[in-house]
C-alpha cells in the first residue's frame, strides 16, 4: 500500500499535443481516486502514465515515495485492470492469475494459495480451468481484477473496467469494485467518464477537463461546491441550470427578466456572472417568488422534470411526483439562498 | 451477418463452377492420374513401346540408395530453410511490429524478394557465390575459406539453402506482421505489468498467440521447399556436385527428364503426391481446430 504523489506531470505527444498539463495532486495511502471527464481529457493518459505505459514528459510521478518516471511498468508494483480485461486467451483463468506472481518467482504452493484466496473472494472458484472465451462479460470482469488482486500491488489502476458490461451489470461491479475496496483498503486509481460511477466509488474525485484538472474533492464537495462551470454541469444529472446575470446589489442578482436573492458575498456590484441552481433545489410552492410557464414534462418515476424558462433561458425543475399537477401549464417557485452558485462570466471559476 | 446466396436450381451454381473445374481437370487431375498411370509402366529409351508392370517401378525405387539419399537431402534441406525463414522472418516482423522510424519502407523492402522468380533468384546467389568471379567467394576467400560451391557439396547444400529461406522470407514475414498486429496492444502491456521482460513476454504471450499464424506457415514452408525450391535448384547446382542437392523433386525431374526413366520418375511424383496430400489434410484438421485457444 501507498500514496501517490502526482507533482507537475505533463505529457506532450510528438507532434506537439499537450494531453496532459501541469496536474498535480496526491492520493493518500488507501484512498480510492477517480479520475472522470469527459473523453479526450487525459485522464486515461495520466492513469497510463501511472502505469509506466506512457512516458512522462515533465514532473514527477511518486508511488510510496518512490520517483517511478524511469521504473519500469513491472517494477512499479502496480495492477491494472483495462476496459476490454486484456487476458491472456491461450490461458486458463487459474495461469491467467498465476502468470503475474510467476513472473515474480512465486513459489507454487503461494501461488496457488493466493488464486483461491482470490477466485473465493470474487466468486470465481468454479471457473478456474476454463478458457476466457467460455467466460461472459462479468466473469472476465472478475478475473481481470482477480489477476489484479493476487499480485497484492500497491496500487490498483482501473481503466473504464466497467464500460464493456450492460447496465445492470455495471451497477453490479460497480458495487462489487467499492466492497473490494472496503476489505483490501489498497491504493485505487480509477479511470471514468460515468460520473455516477465517479461519485459512488470515491473518496476522491478529480474533475479533469482538455489536460487540466477542474477541481479536486470529495464527491460530495465537488457536488455541492462545484469549483468550475465546467465541472458544475459535468457532475449531477439532469445537469445543473445556468443562467446568465448580473450583480445588481449587494445580495441580488439581474436576470434578464427577473432578480434572485442569493448571497454574493464578496462579488463586486456590476460584475457579469452565471448563475448555477440545480434542478432539485428548485423549491415548488404556490406562494413561490418566481412564476414561469412548462414547456413540457419528463417523467422518470421517483421524481418529474418541467421544462420551462426562467431568466431567459431553458430552466429545468426536478420535483417529487406529489409536488405538483403533471399537466400544470405555470409553476410558482422559490430559490433557497444555499441553492444559488455564482461563476464569473468570463472566467467560468466559482466565486459565490 | 453472414450473407448467403441461395440459388434456386441447379443449373446456374453448376455454370459458375465449372471454369474452376476445368482447370483443375485438365491442369491437375489429369497430370496426376497420368502420372499414376506412368508410374505402373515402363517405356524404352525411345518412347516406342510400354509394357505394364504394376508396382515393379516402386519396388525398384526403393532398393535404391540413391533415393533414400536423396530422401535425406530433402530432410536436411527443408529443415533447414523451413526453420531459417521461419525464425528469421519472426524475427524481422516482431522488430518492424515496433514503432521504428522508416518502418514503411523497411516493411516495403523486405517483401521485394517474393517478388522475384525463383531460377532469378538462383542466379542472383549463384553469381554472387561463384568461386572464381564472385563478390561473396571472393571475400571468403580473402579471408580463408576455401569455397567452391561447384566441387564441394556441402557448400553447395548450404548455398541453396540460403537462396530458398532468403526468397521465403518475405512471404513470412507478411504473415507473421499480419498475426503480430494482430495480438491486441493491451495483452502486452498488461503482461508489462505483470511483470514479463520483453524476452519473457514475447515466449509466452506472443508467440502463443501467433501459433496458428507458425503452424499455417510450417506446412506452406515445407511444401514450398518440397516443390517449389526446383528453379533454384536448377539453376545453382543442378542437383550437384555429384547429387549433393538432389532433392526429391529435383530427382523427378533429373531420372525422368534428364536420365528417360519415366516410370520410374512417375513413381517418384506419386509419392511425392501423397507426401502433400498427408500434409494438407493434417494442416485442414488442426487449422480448423485452430490451434492452441
Amino acid at each position: 500500500m501507498a500514496e501517490v504523489t502526482l507533482s507537475n506531470i505533463r505529457k506532450v505527444y510528438p507532434g506537439g499535443v499537450e494531453a496532459v498539463k501541469a496536474i498535480n495532486f496526491a492520493i493518500p495511502d488507501g484512498g480510492f481516486c477517480v479520475l472522470v471527464g469527459p473523453s479526450g481529457c487525459g485522464k486515461s493518459t495520466l492513469l497510463r502514465m501511472l502505469a509506466g505505459l506512457e512516458t512522462i514528459t515533465e514532473g514527477e510521478c511518486r508511488i510510496g515515495g518512490r520517483v517511478v518516471n524511469d521504473v519500469e511498468p513491472a517494477d512499479r508494483d502496480i495492477a491494472m485492470v483495462f476496459q476490454n480485461y486484456a487476458l491472456y486467451p491461450h490461458m486458463s483463468v487459474y495461469n491467467n492469475m498465476a502468470y503475474g506472481l510467476r513472473n515474480r518467482k512465486t513459489p507454487e504452493d503461494e501461488i496457488a494459495r493466493r488464486v483461491a484466496a482470490a477466485a473465493k473472494i470474487l466468486a470465481i472458484e468454479p471457473l478456474l480451468e476454463r478458457k476466457p472465451k467460455a467466460l461472459s462479460g462479468g466473469q472476465r470482469q472478475r478475473v481481470a481484477m482477480g489477476r489484479a488482486i493476487v499480485r497484492q500491488p500497491q496500487v490498483f489502476l482501473f481503466d473504464e473496467p466497467l464500460s464493456n458490461l450492460d447496465a445492470k451489470l455495471r451497477v453490479h461491479m460497480r458495487v462489487e469494485i467499492k466492497k473490494l475496496h472496503n476489505t483490501l483498503k489498497v491504493t485505487s486509481v480509477y479511470v471514468t467518464h460515468d460520473q455516477v460511477e465517479a461519485m459512488t466509488l470515491a473518496d476522491m474525485i478529480v474533475v479533469m477537463s482538455a489536460g487540466k484538472v477542474e477541481q479536486i474533492g470529495t464527491p460530495a464537495d465537488v457536488y455541492s461546491r462545484p469549483e468550475s462551470v465546467f465541472v458544475a454541469t459535468f457532475i449531477g444529472s439532469p445537469a445543473m441550470n445556468l443562467v446568465k446575470g448580473v450583480v445588481s446589489a449587494p445580495g441580488m442578482v439581474q436576470l434578464a427578466d427577473t432578480m434572485v436573492a442569493c448571497s454574493t458575498g464578496s462579488v463586486a456590484t456590476g460584475t457579469a456572472v452565471l448563475v448555477g441552481i440545480r434542478p432539485d433545489e428548485v423549491v415548488l410552492g404556490a406562494a413561490g417568488t418566481h412564476r414561469t410557464a412548462v414547456n413540457f414534462v419528463e417523467e422518470l418515476g421517483p421524481s418529474r422534470l418541467y421544462h420551462s424558462t426562467f431568466g431567459g433561458e431553458d430552466f429545468v425543475i426536478q420535483a417529487p411526483p406529489k409536488s405538483a399537477d403533471p399537466k400544470a401549464e405555470s409553476l410558482a417557485f422559490d430559490i433557497p439562498h444555499h441553492a444559488v452558485h455564482l461563476f464569473d462570466a468570463a472566467s467560468g471559476r466559482r466565486i459565490g | 451477418m453472414e450473407k448467403r446466396t441461395v440459388f434456386a436450381g441447379y443449373s446456374l451454381p453448376a455454370l459458375l463452377l465449372v471454369p474452376q473445374l476445368l482447370i483443375t481437370i485438365v491442369f491437375f487431375y489429369m497430370p496426376a492420374g497420368q502420372a499414376m498411370w506412368q508410374s505402373f509402366q515402363i517405356e524404352d529409351a525411345f518412347g516406342t513401346t510400354t509394357i505394364f508392370v504394376g508396382f515393379e517401378n516402386y519396388r525398384e525405387l526403393f532398393k535404391k540408395p540413391e533415393y533414400y539419399k536423396a530422401m535425406g537431402t530433402t530432410l536436411v534441406f527443408s529443415t533447414a530453410v523451413a526453420f531459417l525463414s521461419l525464425s528469421i522472418s519472426l524475427l524481422l516482423a516482431t522488430m518492424a511490429n515496433k514503432q521504428i522510424r522508416g518502418a514503411t519502407a523497411y516493411k516495403t523492402l523486405l517483401i521485394w524478394p517474393y517478388a522475384v522468380a525463383p531460377a532469378i533468384a538462383g542466379v542472383l546467389w549463384l553469381f554472387m557465390f561463384q568461386p572464381s568471379m564472385g563478390m561473396v567467394s571472393k571475400a571468403l576467400k580473402s579471408a580463408g575459406v576455401d569455397w567452391n560451391p561447384t566441387l564441394n557439396g556441402n557448400h553447395a547444400m548450404l548455398l541453396v539453402i540460403m537462396a530458398a529461406t532468403w526468397k521465403q522470407i518475405s512471404y513470412n514475414f507478411l504473415f507473421f506482421l499480419a498475426g503480430l498486429q494482430s495480438i491486441p496492444h493491451s495483452l502486452i502491456e498488461a503482461s508489462a505489468i505483470d511483470g514479463a521482460r520483453p524476452m519473457r513476454r514475447f515466449w509466452t504471450i506472443i508467440f502463443p498467440l501467433l501459433s496458428p499464424t507458425t503452424f499455417f506457415l510450417i506446412v506452406v514452408n515445407i511444401t514450398y521447399v518440397f516443390f517449389d525450391t526446383f528453379g533454384i535448384i536448377d539453376a545453382m547446382t543442378g542437383g550437384g556436385p555429384a547429387k549433393a542437392t538432389e532433392t526429391l523433386v529435383y530427382k523427378v525431374f533429373a531420372d525422368g527428364r534428364l536420365g528417360g526413366d519415366l516410370g520410374g520418375s512417375a513413381a517418384q511424383s506419386v509419392i511425392l503426391m501423397i507426401m502433400v496430400i498427408a500434409m494438407t489434410a493434417f494442416q485442414f484438421k488442426y487449422i480448423e481446430r485452430k490451434v492452441s485457444y
